[in-house]
């Protein structure tokens, strides 16, 4: 327990420090903490899985405050609560089942049709929105209303029939499911890389930006499939990560070309296609990446040029934008864009003076709204901006959009 | 000899073929404008004289009076608060870097700098020494065409010492014979001769008259324009009235002649290689050169210049003047459209005052070609801004129009006082002019974005400050030329309060703006601003935002040629520059960047925005929007040459 809580503090300071950076890293690292806040909690005996979702959600909200900005957090915190709620459900299911089995003949109709009405309807209160759920329920239930008697009745068969080994079991289940998660995360960007083919064609020019490894690998996986094709890299200033891409491309045999950032205008009526990586997708379809993807989205719409975002579905965020670009933002140090040496007459702040003349934006991110994008590519395929909402809704639970408690309440 | 060399290197055939043709003095070429022009204003009445006469037309053009605003502001010569513009232009070239850093060579303008001048040249003489006469006369022949006319002149002698006499006699002179259209040839050269005789006659009694009058009222510049100018009056007026007239409505001639020629291709193996024949300046070609890009020039950067350095004492065909410019357009020391045309000109006048006429060669055609040539040994060190080509154009158009009566000491005297009028009224004055303009725009509490380093939007900022006007500016800048830190520094000296960002983090800044001023190269006549690369994405992010984009940009900087991208045109610079990236040593990726096969650098130095994005273009000729900038080039083109 200790050590539980020193790996979540170790995690707590990084995301504080920002030292760990890229949603891919944060999500893996959060994943595999809570990997094992599951594994290695105590769980009460009775209703294991409202304490595991307790337990979570506790080192979720303060992985969360620690770095607020960093969506992917709280989305890998999600996923987690929603694979828990999931496989409660199921564990439910199978108990009804079993129950069912075990009653066998001499149950009455009333009985099991409670039974099975009790499981259709956690079904539905647990992944609702799913489109699964939707195709999968049968027409005849939907309607019915189990009772508070027969809730209590299964609680108490499930609980006789074997409770130490269910509960292993249950937390065997979500560990794996877990790791499934962990896997996903790891493997996404080849899955999505396998598409490449069907979105780059022969001699096309593609224009990217800054550095993302879920393009790099979208992009090589076109060129090894024998795709020859023009590349433009802008350097994304101020971190510079695509002089990165561009040389580790260029290793892999693609046709690169490094512009700056200004250049993107001039050059994009060359460009067929915009395909970058980003930071978080928001639930409405808009993309919060580095800083300067809207201008080269908006000059992408401006030449009708298909700007095309590739995400794993761990970016996923159930999150509305309300004024992202502050909001969702942080400032990075002055010193990258400006040096200290030459300019720090102007910039300090002198009593009597008042405010300095100088001031020193530096944000670290950008807000691209859905219209501007053409095209997501996910790891579970192609989709619409505006189809966003219903790609969360089956990954996450709706109890879950808001984790952070307010202490008041 | 410089000069046919230059020409003969990229001419092509066909317009050689022109070129031919218009040595001959019997004018085929003037019977054109004659045939399109003289019988319609014969045939009118004299209610409607077709001519459209300068100053009403242009009032009627330009809201702004340009002529009042001129003389205007010509008067006040003494700098406007504590700026000196020329100062602050010259001074706004950044910091020398390595001798190394960027600069393209061999231009585009290469073919219509070096040929297409000197056959103008040779052509724009004749037709203005005789069709003019005949077509300025026409009008004189109905009555009330007269005081039309005697209102314009003297609207252009003002200021130069009222020699309205003179020209009173000039008109009786000229209109002594008006009614002889259909002259022979033989005649007309006949009155040619008689004109010139009564120019010469006439000049010496004009300098008197300029000592004598024109004494108290003008200045110092102005008097060897005097000089200059006196003795074309007293013959037919015929230089400055062709000027103008051009400026309205160009003969059919000149009007072919004045489609830019088209800019050298560097894709076009076989003239490269006659070009590099005769270049002064040793290019290597880049290695990694970019695809897209081959029609552009892509040589080595920073290996020329130690070589040049060398060559300083040996080079006979370049005065040092102009090769003291060139080496430092090379090596980047000059920068900012303005600054680099101030220092052509300057460099111009000292080649003209050490310049002596060969024997058996006129002035007019041997200086002719030694400007061109110095104009190819520019272009080898950097192309030429369009400003500049169109400052080549003026100051050629009036070698040409030298009258051939003037002696060597006289004609270099005059075209020495042109260069200086042409940096003070086209350049300076311009400025002052633009900021007078665009300052009205400027209201308390705004907040004013800027991009890269503009000198006239710095000027117009430090003037609104002095005013007292309290606004914020926001500094966009962009690698790797960093231009705009220059700027926030004089900026925050001065007392502005500034905030300085990248160009990535346009979309955050932008919400704050209330108004974007951005600098040109130059303003094209679809309305595109070409300018510093970055500008467009500027103007675009603020579009998007609904922020108004004003363009500042001097009038001379306006070019009749159309361009739709940033491709087709451009200017390619050190590719290095961008590998490295200043005071970050943590990004060294592209260190070895020239050995890798598959990785290429672009540094593009210009962008075109589209006129959508353009709200209003600020000019000395006042605010237009975009869609105005071809009626500017129309009417004003020709008033690059009248000084």
């Amino acid at each position: 327990m200790v050590d539980l809580q020193g790996l979540v503090n170790e995690l707590v300071s990084k995301l504080r420090r920002r030292k760990v950076e890229g949603s891919r890293a944060t999500a893996r690292l959060t994943a595999e903490l809570l990997r094992s806040v599951i594994s290695q909690s105590k769980l009460p005996a009775t209703n294991q899985p409202a304490a595991l979702i307790d337990a979570v959600r506790d080192v979720g909200g303060k992985l969360i405050a620690a770095n607020p900005i960093e969506l992917a957090v709280g989305n890998i915190v999600r996923r987690v609560l929603h694979i828990i709620r999931e496989e409660d459900h199921s564990n439910a299911r199978d108990a009804v089942e079993g129950f069912r089995l075990s009653v066998g003949g001499d149950n009455d109709y009333i009985v099991e049709q409670d039974h099975l009405n009790l499981s259709v309807a956690a079904q539905s209160s647990l992944c609702r929105p799913s489109l699964h759920s939707l195709l999968e329920r049968s027409p005849n239930s939907a309607t019915t209303y189990f009772t508070a008697t027969s809730e209590d009745d299964s609680e108490e068969k499930r609980k006789s029939l074997d409770p130490i080994a269910r509960s292993l079991e249950f937390r065997r289940k979500v560990i794996s499911a877990v790791n499934d998660l962990i896997e996903d995360i790891n493997t996404c960007h080849l899955v999505i890389a396998e598409l490449a083919v069907e979105h780059i064609h022969p001699n096309e020019v593609i224009l990217t930006f800054g550095h993302s490894r879920t393009v790099k690998e979208f992009l090589c996986a076109a060129r090894e499939k024998k795709r020859s094709f023009g590349l433009f890299v802008a350097e994304g200033a101020p971190k510079y990560q695509g002089h990165l891409l561009a040389k580790e491309l260029a290793a892999r045999g693609l046709q690169t070309t490094v512009i700056t950032d200004s250049a993107v205008f001039a050059m994009i009526s060359r460009v067929n296609m915009v395909i970058v990586g980003v930071h978080a997708v928001m639930a409405n379809g808009g993309v919060i990446g580095p800083v300067g993807l809207n201008m080269v989205a908006l000059a992408a719409q401006k030449h009708a040029v298909p700007f095309v975002v590739v995400t794993g579905t761990h970016k996923l965020c159930p999150l509305y934008p309300n004024n992202p670009e502050v909001s969702l933002n942080e400032m990075r140090s002055p010193s990258e864009v400006l040096s200290f040496e030459e300019f720090s007459d102007c910039m300090d702040y002198r009593i009597g003076t008042g405010a300095p003349q100088l001031h020193v934006v530096n944000p670290a991110f950008d807000y691209v709204p859905p219209e501007l994008v053409s095209l997501f590519i996910t790891d579970i395929g192609g989709y619409y901006p505006s189809y966003m909402y219903r790609l969360i809704a089956d990954y996450y639970s709706s109890d879950d959009v808001v984790i952070q408690q307010k202490p008041a309440s | 000899m410089e000069a046919r060399r230059a020409s003969r290197t990229v001419s092509d055939p066909k317009v050689r073929h022109v070129g031919f043709f218009t040595p001959d003095p019997n004018p085929q070429p003037g019977w054109n404008p004659l045939a399109s022009d003289t019988p319609v204003s014969n045939s009118l009445s004299p209610v409607m004289i077709p001519p459209p006469r300068q100053p009403s037309d242009r009032t009627a053009a330009v809201p702004v009076p340009e002529t009042g605003i001129r003389r205007q502001t010509g008067a006040d010569q003494v700098p406007v608060g504590s700026y000196n513009p020329s100062e602050s232009l010259l001074g706004s070239s950044p910091a020398p870097s390595s001798p190394s850093s960027r600069v393209g060579l061999v231009d585009g303008e290469f073919s219509e700098e070096s040929n297409g001048w000197f056959r103008r040249s040779e052509s724009g003489k004749y037709a203005s020494s005789l069709p003019d006469t005949m077509v300025d006369r026409a009008p004189e022949n109905s009555a009330s065409a007269a005081p039309v006319l005697e209102s314009k002149k003297s609207v252009e002698a003002t200021g130069k010492g009222g020699k309205a006499v003179v020209e009173e006699q000039n008109e009786v002179q000229s209109s002594s014979m008006p009614l002889k259209e259909k002259t022979t040839k033989a005649e007309r050269r006949a009155l040619q001769e008689a004109q010139r005789a009564a120019k010469a006659s006439g000049k010496e009694g004009n300098k008197s008259a300029a000592v004598s009058q024109g004494a108290a009222p003008v200045k110092p510049v102005k008097q060897p324009s005097q000089k200059k100018d006196g003795p074309p009056v007293s013959v037919s007026v015929s230089v400055v009235s062709f000027d103008k007239k051009g400026g309205d409505r160009p003969p059919e001639k000149e009007r072919k002649k004045d489609v830019p020629a088209p800019r050298m291709q560097f894709d076009d193996k076989s003239r490269v290689q006659k070009a590099k024949k005769h270049a002064v300046v040793k290019q290597t070609e880049a290695r990694n050169r970019v695809e897209l890009f081959r029609h552009l020039p892509q040589y080595e950067h920073g290996t020329q210049l130690p070589d040049l350095e060398s060559k300083f004492f040996q080079l006979d065909p370049v005065h040092p003047a102009i090769y003291k410019v060139g080496l430092q357009y090379l090596a980047g020391d000059i920068s900012g459209g303005n600054a680099r045309c101030i220092a052509m000109l300057q460099a111009f006048k000292e080649a003209i005052e050490d310049y002596s006429t060969p024997q058996e060669k006129t002035l007019a055609r041997d200086l002719t070609a030694k400007i061109s040539s110095y104009v190819s040994f520019f272009i080898e060190c950097r192309p030429l801004s369009i400003g500049m080509g169109n400052a080549i154009r003026s100051l050629k158009t009036r070698i040409t129009d030298l009258p051939l009566t003037l002696s060597e000491s006289e004609a270099k005297a005059a075209l020495c006082s042109d260069i200086e009028h042409f940096i003070n009224e086209k350049i300076i004055l311009a400025d002052k002019v633009i900021v007078r303009h665009a300052v009205t725009k400027i209201r308390d509490g705004d907040v004013l974005l800027t991009y890269g380093s503009s000198c006239v939007v710095e000027m117009i900022l430090l003037y609104a400050h002095e005013m007292g006007k309290q606004f914020r500016v926001v500094v966009v800048d962009s690698r790797p030329k960093l231009e705009g830190q220059a700027l926030l520094r004089r900026l925050v000296a001065k007392g502005l309060s500034c905030t300085y960002s990248h160009i990535n983090a346009l979309s955050y800044v932008m919400h704050e703006v209330t108004k974007v001023f951005l600098g040109a190269a130059s303003v094209l006549s679809n309305g595109t601003v070409y300018s510093r690369v970055g500008t467009a994405s500027v103007a675009m992010v603020a579009n998007a935002f609904h922020v108004p984009v004003l363009i500042c940009c001097e009038a001379y900087k306006f070019h009749e040629r159309v361009q739709l991208d940033s491709i087709c045109f451009n200017e390619l610079g050190d590719p290095d520059a961008i590998a490295k990236v200043s005071g970050r040593t943590d990004v060294n990726y592209l260190n070895n960047w020239a050995n890798k096969e598959n990785l290429q650098l672009l540094n593009l130095m210009y962008d075109a925005t589209p006129s959508d994005y353009i709200s209003m273009i600020v000019t000395d000729y006042g605010m237009i929007p975009p869609t105005s900038v071809p009626v500017i080039v129309r009417e004003y083109r020709r008033d690059h040459v009248f000084i």
